[in-house]
């Protein structure tokens, strides 16, 4: 299983946990699974039409991706802020 | 005692007092910091309290509570159905509906939700949003925006609805059908060659007359109206303004001859016009305007008053009324608008003020 890490206020949505373990074939898999287990990250991460919001960023091993990117049970994806959202 | 939820951008506040006995208002609190609350209000039936929160990572969410010093929940929704490669941007409005639990939200892209269970959760109507994906509707400057929703009291079936820059938009049959209602409103931001027939028309705000149901106004991109045929039609009536230019609209649900605008410089300089705050009530159906500047701001003095940050509590002539402005400053009317007080200074900017 891949490997999900989140940042506040990401992480205290999903039950305080920064690291958690998920099964998905791509980023958008295990980003629904994260839905799943903790229903009040609905919609923080994931738009209604399953797309990565244009302020949040996706990193795999290093790499920027979107919710169609594979992953394999080794991977490590960070979730976190863009720093581009937060205007004045 | 009264309370006001002013939405901000860098969250809700919950202001206090009571300007009958002369206490002034205080922060009592202070909900989503740093982000966006577009809309809050107070559904006076079951006293539930619902914030639009935008914020600018994590989108839009519609937060609610039954007890403002407990935990917010958020709602299922408003979200379109999975597949229709469209989300939401932003939720400009809730109001309460005829019938129990039932509440409408206006989002961006433009289209109406229904919620029959108090606000939990929320069904897009697909009606309205066919007619949109039809009709090729342009986004005004702050978006494609259904932020007007007028039920009509005692009949569920009956709703008008105002967008920017859609126009008017009627249904007799609970949503399932939509007609429009544009005859009369003229859009004099496009060529005079392309204003027959157009759709691109931006409605800024609109009310209906609780004891006159037919009556509506509408303040417009340019220009104030009246409809007295369920929205059908509409009646300039801005002569009397010093700019038809505008966003914010209250009526007095005693007397469907009586609105309020409070008017802007014009498209191009959206400020209180010649530094001065004022706040114009008609009681005649917009046959004549009266100026109210008393305890406002007269000198230096560039406000930009939101479309939804304007309210009113009561009504008669002891009706409060209340209104911000981009500035972060509060004012407020114990008197229907003839005098005038700060409720609060330098707040963050103001988005929305609703009477809890």
């Amino acid at each position: 299983m891949a490997v999900i890490t989140l940042r506040a206020p990401l992480r205290e949505r999903a039950g305080g946990d920064a690291r958690h373990e998920l099964a998905g074939a791509n980023v958008g898999e295990v980003l629904r699974e994260l839905e799943r287990r903790y229903p009040p990250i609905t919609g923080w991460i994931l738009d209604e039409q399953g797309r990565v919001r244009p302020h949040v960023n996706v990193f795999v091993n290093g790499e920027r991706v979107r919710e169609d990117a594979p992953l394999t049970p080794q991977d490590v994806v960070h979730v976190l802020p863009s720093i581009s959202g937060g205007r004045a | 005692m009264t309370q006001l939820l002013v939405g901000t951008k860098k969250g809700l506040f919950v202001l206090d007092g009571d300007p009958a006995a002369g206490e002034p208002f205080a922060l009592v609190t202070r909900a989503f910091p740093g982000d966006v609350v577009e809309f809050a209000l107070r559904d006076p039936r079951i006293g539930r309290y619902f914030a639009s929160v935008t914020s600018g990572f994590f989108g839009p969410r519609l937060m609610y509570t039954d007890d403002l010093a407990a935990e917010w929940q958020q709602a299922s929704g408003p979200a379109f159905p999975e597949g229709s490669e469209t989300s939401v941007e932003r939720i400009w409005v809730v109001k309460p509906g005829e019938g129990e639990g039932v509440l409408y939200a206006g989002v961006d892209p433009a289209a109406l939700f229904e919620s029959t269970d108090s606000g939990a959760s929320w069904t897009l109507n697909e009606a309205l949003w066919k007619e949109h994906q039809a009709g090729d509707w342009q986004p005004g400057f702050g978006g494609l925006a259904l932020h007007s929703i007028c039920p009509w009291p005692g009949d569920p079936d009956r709703l008008a609805v105002g967008i920017s820059a859609a126009g008017v938009w009627i249904t007799e049959d609970r949503g399932q059908t939509w007609r429009t209602g544009y005859p009369g409103l003229v859009p004099g931001y496009l060529p005079e060659e392309a204003r027959e027939g157009t759709n691109i028309l931006c409605v800024h705000n609109m009310h209906r007359a609780p004891l006159r149901p037919e009556r509506l106004f509408l303040q417009f991109h340019g220009s104030v109206y009246r409809s007295d045929d369920a929205g059908s039609s509409w009646i300039d009536v801005a002569a009397g303004l010093p700019s038809g230019f505008g966003f914010p609209l209250v009526l007095d649900p005693g007397d469907p001859d009586a609105a309020y605008v409070i008017p802007l410089t014009a498209a191009e300089d959206r400020v209180t016009p010649q530094g001065s705050v004022r706040v114009y009530e008609t009681r005649d159906g917009g046959a004549g305007w009266i100026e109210h500047g008393d305890g406002l701001p007269q000198r230096e003095a560039y406000l930009t008053v939101l479309r939804q940050a304007f309210d009113r509590e009561g009504e008669g002539p002891d009706m409060g009324l209340y209104f911000g402005a981009t500035s972060g400053d509060v004012f407020g009317s114990a008197d229907a608008g003839a005098r005038w007080f700060t409720v609060h200074e330098r707040l963050a900017p103001v988005t929305s003020v609703r009477v809890a």
